[in-house]
């Protein structure tokens, strides 16, 4: 059994813990065991390079330097925003040893930047590359849009696998998922981000917009693999219903989810049934 | 040493050392501004901003660290994307953001914002993690925005989405000497 370092962050055991239950699941039906890193902390996310630079990078590399330290050379960070603060840590030391000097010094740990992150797209390429498809069972034939939202796509050096203005890393495995994805121009704009709380008409804004367009060209649902944008497309869509800013629900699930669903897993334990927006009913005999 | 550096404003010397960027390079063709998400609520677009901060006076950092749109950069990497220059218009704004913050000048609008960045790391420096419970109590005593999503919480409980006890991970006490540290002012 292939073994993968996992940083689940933060999120994931809260608003966005659908999207471990999904990673895990699939990861289980590709025979992948997943080894979280032991006592990993928060990596900052938007608050910390908001207003500490330091801090920016000194908690992400504590991370980096567990889960080196616990012999993990690859880890799978599935939420997009870790994965961004923690591929972009380790640019960033990979750029300047004097940077990882002084890190090492403030952390007080050791790191030889040898750990690669991986997010969930290339995490799923993976799985597809070693044969996923072959245990899928459930034919969905949905109409999907791919939203990748920021973190996804962009980042110099930190989305290595994508293209920054036409990110297709999760085409494939939708169509391998038996789906058809169809052209549109969101996918990688913004929905808000970490303003869901603070700024709560900027994400209504913007959010809307992504399900404006995802309506007009046809699809039964949105997939995403970033938590923030989940949340901001699925649990800020109450309010949109709710002021008539859309004209009907539209279910948004994560990649993982999709996959789980057409390897034949149980909608429930995916995680569909704690979604704000009903998505069960997108697999016959599920809701 | 290059021409640029040798004429470089106190405030260039700062965002150079801090981000990489170095400002005399923005010829402000407004790429940045054209597909910032943020702009249209902001009070400077990215590219005035970067002009600003180009121009360094005390009366253009005044303005700068009063400004609204600091806060609202929701770091989404686009400016810097497609910057024809290959700078990071956000990572200039996240230097002048971090200015404005230890001295203190934070205008009206942004008051929420700042509060939901410190009740998270409030967080983080208590048990290592982003804990939700606590940091939306924290916001909303901190930003006294009491009412907006009362009812999300108890829906978000029922749909077994938040733990009702905080993780704390075992080197809680490293994290806070991290952040002690960099509350000092460590540059990294």
């Amino acid at each position: 059994m292939k073994t993968l370092g996992y940083y689940p962050g933060c999120s994931l055991s809260g608003g966005g813990i659908e999207l471990d239950l999904s990673v895990r699941a699939i990861a289980k039906v590709a025979g992948v065991e997943l080894r979280e890193i032991e006592d990993w902390n928060c990596c900052g996310a938007s608050a910390a390079h908001s207003l500490d630079h330091s801090l920016a990078v000194a908690l992400p590399f504590r991370v980096l330097a567990l889960a080196e330290s616990q012999g993990l050379s690859e880890v799978l960070a599935p939420c997009a925003a870790c994965f961004s603060r923690l591929k972009g840590t380790q640019v960033r030391l990979t750029r300047s040893p004097e940077l990882g000097q002084r890190m090492q010094e403030l952390v007080e740990r050791p790191y030889n930047g040898t750990v690669r992150i991986l997010n969930i797209n290339e995490f799923v390429a993976s799985l597809l590359a070693e044969g996923l498809a072959g245990k899928f069972t459930r034919k969905l034939g949905l109409k999907v849009v791919a939203y990748y939202g920021c973190l996804l796509s962009r980042g110099e050096d930190i989305v290595t696998s994508d293209d920054a203005e036409d990110p297709q890393g999760m085409a494939a495995a939708i169509r391998v998922a038996g789906c058809e994805v169809l052209p549109w121009n969101s996918s990688n704009e913004c929905c808000g981000g970490g303003f869901s709380m603070s700024k709560t008409g900027s994400v209504l804004d913007l959010s809307q917009a992504i399900l404006d367009e995802a309506r007009a060209v046809g699809a039964d649902l949105v997939v995403t693999g970033c938590p923030m944008c989940h949340s901001n497309l699925d649990m800020r869509q109450l309010e949109l219903l709710k002021r008539r800013r859309v004209p009907g629900a539209l279910p948004i699930l994560y990649l993982s989810e999709l996959l789980g669903l057409a390897a034949g897993l149980e909608p429930g334990a995916l995680g569909l049934g704690r979604h704000f927006i009903e998505s069960r009913q997108l697999v016959r005999g599920g809701a | 040493m290059t021409m640029s550096e040798k004429r470089e404003s106190p405030l260039a010397k700062a965002v150079r050392e801090t981000s990489g960027v170095v400002l005399a390079e923005c010829y402000q063709c407004g790429k940045c501004t054209a597909g910032c998400p943020m702009a249209r609520y902001m009070d400077l677009t990215p590219n005035q901003i970067m002009r600003l901060a180009q121009a360094g006076d005390d009366a253009a950092l005044e303005r700068l660290l009063s400004c609204e749109a600091l806060w609202y950069c929701v770091g989404c990497l686009t400016c810097a994307q497609r910057c024809p220059r290959q700078l990071d218009p956000a990572a200039v704004m996240d230097v002048l953001r971090e200015m404005a913050h230890r001295r203190r000048k934070i205008p009206a609008a942004a008051r929420k914002i700042l509060a939901f960045h410190k009740a998270f790391l409030a967080t983080v420096e208590w048990g290592g993690r982003m804990a939700e419970i606590p940091l939306v109590l924290r916001y909303k005593m901190n930003s006294g925005d009491f009412l907006s999503d009362v009812f999300l919480g108890p829906v978000m409980l029922a749909k077994r989405k938040l733990p009702l006890l905080p993780h704390r991970i075992r080197g809680r006490a490293e994290i806070r000497r991290i952040f002690a540290t960099c509350r000092k002012g460590t540059r990294p």
